[in-house]
């Protein structure tokens, strides 16, 4: 587990791609810098999809831990 | 018993059908009401021809009352809000109407405002007065550079940026002006569609005829004095000629109802397609939050599940097992310019596998679009 404090935690289990990339960009426009967000995908495309934008838009991944169920959350801190 | 009321929200295409494959199953024993905002129903896959004067949108609407079955009483009225616990909704006007079932078929709408200095600055093709808008600018435009794109996931009839850029191709080759502008065409994600398989076929398409791809390009504010849009990614894209498919929403009144989001997309079980909660509610077509094409032909295939199944209920027996869930069947074209297209057929478990465009599937395309009007509100197919 992660020690970081997160701000907000997204739950997009069960929605495909690119469900859980898109619930992300929607939660991150309205955070403030510094919260860190958490989004939990069961869609494997997320493992590329979401690191990438995450690199793209110059935002921190902060973390990748598995979950029950076969799900992935992904742990990303809003930089700017 | 009294007569069960059946109240269907919307006048678009899955409205219109519900309505009327519930009044050929049901015949008088139910009394079925359907509440339109207008007394037209549009048919809006058309609008993507009108920006280059391709299609008179006069044709792309007719009286709903024609289209409805006799059986269907048909109210014309804006709903401002539901009321699950008391099987109620409430028009504009204060008119209250109660239902034993209700079905949600009230489709999305665009919210440029959503996006700063986009009702300013850019076009878009997805309401009739938009197009017609765009048609006046594109035929005033000499050269210079377009960007198109999607400006907010999910948006209606997904592909229908990707055609209108292949057509802008065409229209401004046609024109003889292509070889003077600069088509840039923006997406969301990492590649130029959501589905892989179509992103596979677009992507090569677009680089043959010359347009520059702009992924991960989710579109934050647009400057209309200095023409230029903004990503969240940090990406300036100027341009001469911006087009744009605004952010999309719910119905009005949906926004943060007990039965939706607070973009007023409906909680819907992907199968019954049962509103979560209220398995006297149910949505179809662009309403609900399932991750699938908003499409007319998505209502059309789910609309026959939620007939059935009030049916199934009104007559106290279980669905019929032919129509008793949803399997994300999804059928649409994919024009892709020069007298060509490409149909994209999926559900939720089987991705599409688009064939080569062709001129066949281009000239199916625009028989339907002629056809629709006997085919489908009505449910003859």
């Amino acid at each position: 587990m992660t020690t970081v404090p997160i701000t907000q935690e997204i739950d997009a289990r069960g929605s495909f791609c690119p469900g859980p990339l898109m619930e992300l960009i929607r939660t991150i426009k309205s955070a403030q810098v510094g919260d860190v967000l958490a989004v939990l995908s069961s869609d494997p495309g997320s493992a590329k999809d979401i690191p990438a934008w995450v690199a793209k838009a110059n935002h921190e991944l902060v973390g990748l831990e598995e979950v029950e169920g076969g799900a992935t959350r992904f742990i990303v801190r809003k930089t700017h | 018993m009294s007569t069960p009321k059946i109240l269907v929200l919307g006048g678009g295409t899955g409205g219109t059908l519900i309505a009327n494959l519930l009044a050929k199953k049901l015949q008088d024993r139910a009394e079925i009401t359907l509440v339109s905002a207008l007394s037209r129903h549009l048919y809006q896959p058309g609008w993507l021809y009108v920006p280059f004067g391709w299609q008179d949108p006069r044709t792309l609407s007719r009286s709903l009352r024609s289209l409805l079955n006799k059986r269907v009483n048909l109210e014309i009225g804006k709903v401002v809000a539901l009321h699950p616990e008391t099987q109620s909704v409430t028009l504009e006007g204060d008119q209250t109407l109660n239902y034993d079932y209700l079905v949600l078929a009230t489709g999305s709408r665009v919210t440029p405002e959503d996006v700063p200095g986009l009702v300013e600055g850019g076009h878009h093709f997805y309401t009739e007065e938009a197009a017609w808008k765009l048609h006046a600018a594109l035929e005033e435009f000499q050269g210079g550079k377009i960007v198109v794109g999607v400006g907010g996931l999910p948006h209606k009839c997904p592909v229908a940026p990707l055609e209108f850029t292949f057509l802008l191709d065409e229209y401004l080759t046609r024109r003889g002006i292509r070889a003077n502008t600069e088509i840039t065409y923006t997406y969301p994600i990492n590649r130029v569609f959501s589905i892989e398989s179509v992103a596979a076929i677009a992507e090569p398409l677009l680089a043959e005829r010359g347009i520059k791809a702009e992924t991960f390009f989710n579109l934050e504010s647009v400057d209309p004095q200095k023409k230029i849009a903004y990503s969240l990614e940090g990406t300036e894209l100027p341009y001469d000629l911006l087009v744009m498919v605004p952010p999309h929403r719910g119905a009005k009144f949906l926004e943060g109802s007990p039965v939706a989001d607070a973009q007023g997309w409906v909680y819907t079980d992907r199968t019954t397609l049962q509103v979560r909660d209220y398995p006297n509610i149910y949505a179809l077509g662009d309403t609900t939050n399932l991750p699938i094409s908003k499409a007319g032909s998505t209502a059309h295939f789910e609309a026959p599940v939620i007939a059935e199944r009030i049916t199934a209920a009104i007559e106290e027996r279980n669905p019929d097992s032919k129509h008793a869930t949803y399997d994300g069947h999804v059928m649409c074209f994919l024009e892709t310019g020069h007298n060509k297209a490409s149909l994209l057929d999926f559900t939720y478990e089987r991705p599409p596998q688009p064939a080569a465009p062709s001129t066949l599937v281009h000239f199916e395309k625009i028989a339907f679009n002629k056809a629709y009007w006997y085919l489908v509100p009505t449910g003859v197919v």
